[in-house]
């Protein structure tokens, strides 16, 4: 029997019907065939876990999980749920520890995830306890499987999820690898509040097309133009893409003083100049480049200011983002301060990025009611595949396709 | 010294200054100098420097305002400052420095009214010779202020200044 309540009209991927923004069902369905399913999970930065017994609390999809490093350095996820009664295991967003326990009832697991203890199991002055058949090794949180590429730690709830590196591809680990080549320092978290479905932030952080319509901060200070030197990579999957721009006249000098002076020519000029000095630290002169990973991971460098960002679905209508930004361990003090001062660029206050903070919610209060009405999708034609203009949303029908296809829809 | 009622008569206006969107006002409080940063509990506690605004010189505020008039695209909004009395905890005759709670509710077009923001205004006060401007005729300016938010959480952006 066919349930499925969303119809795509064809197989075209340059119509996205709205109702898949707001469907209880398809958000049911998202969390077994995507989120539990084949693909790779944003989990934290290697960075966050330095020594044994360090912890981190986060989600995949909507399941809690913990990922934690263990004695033997290796780093270990598992679902953050007792297999007692489900209640949450550990309950700091990050944390040192031998071993965790829960709350409720004391069952204690291993850094692991191994149920390691159950209080009373032989109950109290020969009253109660444990059954003998109850056997531990057959009780425990669903643990995950791990990767770490290039410092970020990953995790899936599927056997089948390909390697990490087949996962990406070749195209999209070198630019992985071009950002996350020596170690890193995280500088500041902040987490952004969405009011819209998950789908429409991965979208808009493919979608070159509108950065330099909505985002006017960027043309006014020629940071990002259409007309610039510039590509989008899409992965053959579709769901991960690469937009990445050169600033033309900027490989000669990238100083302070050059920088100025191009401010200088514009319109409208910052009194403060120096928001947008910065170094040269990229031998191949991309100023700007946004990675997406389906689902929901970017990696994000524009100019010197680096960062991660976590997506995470809230319920149907609601998105949390992560930002973790973060600068190299062997950073300057006036490389770490010029990555300080352009951080003013993104995050939810971010002079190139508060937009994208609303944008989805506009959609997402302007779908209500056209249930039947379908979202275009067509610049730059029908096609996924990698794209030199950006003028283009190659990228966002690359995600539909990735999709669909871990949709079966 | 910088005596107590000088400091709530300052942040008095400071807010008014803000909610009243004369924002064009809003950098007359803090010296050419300062440093200004929208941060919050956990990245205060872990000694993480970034904010989601971090400016260190006056010259950077005016500019964020400028950006907000002409370049930024945000549904119109107002805040309502909620300012608590400031606790001193250092004074000499250098500067004062003064925590000051804050609650802030955004007040969307639509009506919608959230409490937007709570936290503390982490300061530094100096006096200053600079004539009196419109905004700011108390006679001391924000060397530093950090405005440290009690949530990590900021719900869809943050346009307007705490």
């Amino acid at each position: 029997m066919d349930t499925q309540r969303i119809h795509w009209k064809s197989d075209s991927l340059t119509r996205i019907p709205y109702s898949i923004y707001n469907d209880v069902e398809i958000a049911e369905q998202e969390k077994l065939d995507i989120f539990h399913g084949k693909t790779w999970n944003f989990l934290c930065l290697e960075a966050d876990l330095q020594d044994a017994g360090d912890y981190r609390t986060t989600h995949v999809g909507e399941t809690p999980v913990v990922v934690v490093k263990d004695q033997d350095q290796q780093i270990y996820a598992f679902e953050n749920r007792c297999a007692h009664r489900g209640a949450l295991i550990a309950l700091e967003k990050s944390g040192k520890d031998a071993s965790f326990q829960c709350v409720y009832h004391a069952w204690s697991y291993n850094r692991q995830g191994d149920l390691t203890g159950v209080a009373f199991a032989k109950g109290v002055k020969g009253q109660g306890g444990m059954p003998a058949s109850f056997c531990k090794e057959e009780h425990g949180p669903r643990k995950l499987r791990v990767s770490v590429f290039c410092g970020l730690v990953f995790g899936t709830f599927s056997e089948e999820t390909p390697d990490i590196e087949i996962y990406l591809g070749p195209e999209i680990c070198a630019r992985i690898q071009r950002v996350l080549h020596k170690p890193i320092q995280v500088i500041g978290r902040f987490t952004q509040a969405l009011p819209n479905n998950w789908k429409l932030y991965v979208e808009n952080v493919k979608d070159s097309y509108h950065a330099s319509l909505l985002h006017m901060f960027f043309t006014t200070f020629k940071l990002n133009r259409l007309s610039q030197k510039g590509g989008v990579i899409v992965d053959p999957t579709g769901g991960h893409h690469v937009s990445y721009s050169i600033v033309e006249n900027d490989s000669a000098d990238n100083s302070y003083k050059d920088q100025a002076i191009r401010a200088d020519n514009d319109q409208y000029l910052l009194k403060d100049r120096s928001l947008l000095a910065g170094f040269k630290e990229y031998d191949d002169g991309i100023t700007l480049q946004i990675l997406s990973m389906f689902p929901g991971f970017v990696l994000q460098q524009i100019q010197n200011c680096l960062a991660v960002r976590q997506v995470l679905p809230k319920g149907v209508g609601r998105t949390e983002l992560n930002w973790t930004y973060f600068g190299y361990a062997d950073d300057t003090p006036e490389q770490r301060k010029t990555r300080l001062k352009q951080s003013n660029l993104i995050g939810p206050a971010g002079f190139i990025s508060m937009e994208d903070g609303a944008v989805g919610g506009f959609v997402q209060r302007g779908i209500q009611g056209a249930q039947d009405h379908e979202a275009v999708v067509e610049m730059g034609g029908d096609h996924t595949g990698s794209s030199e203009g950006r003028a283009t949303e190659t990228s966002v029908r690359g995600f539909w396709k990735a999709y669909r296809s871990h949709m079966k829809i | 010294m910088i005596d107590l009622m000088t400091l709530c008569a300052f942040n008095a206006a400071y807010a008014m200054t803000i909610d009243s969107d004369a924002l064009e006002e809003w950098p007359e409080y803090f010296s050419e100098d300062t440093h200004y940063r929208i941060t919050h509990i956990e990245n205060e506690n872990e000694n993480l420097p970034a904010g989601i605004v971090y400016a260190d010189s006056r010259n950077m505020l005016i500019d964020r305002i400028a950006a907000l008039r002409l370049a930024n695209i945000y549904e119109r909004q107002r805040y309502r400052h909620i300012l608590g009395i400031p606790a001193i905890v250092q004074q000499n005759s250098e500067a004062t420095y003064a925590h000051t709670p804050f609650m802030v509710a955004r007040i969307m077009a639509t009506g919608q009214t959230d409490v937007f923001a709570t936290g503390f205004y982490k300061d530094k006060f100096v006096k200053s010779d600079a004539p009196a401007s419109k905004a700011n005729s108390f006679g001391i300016v924000l060397k530093e202020r950090i405005a440290v938010c009690d949530s990590t959480v900021t719900d869809t952006l943050l346009a307007l200044p705490l």
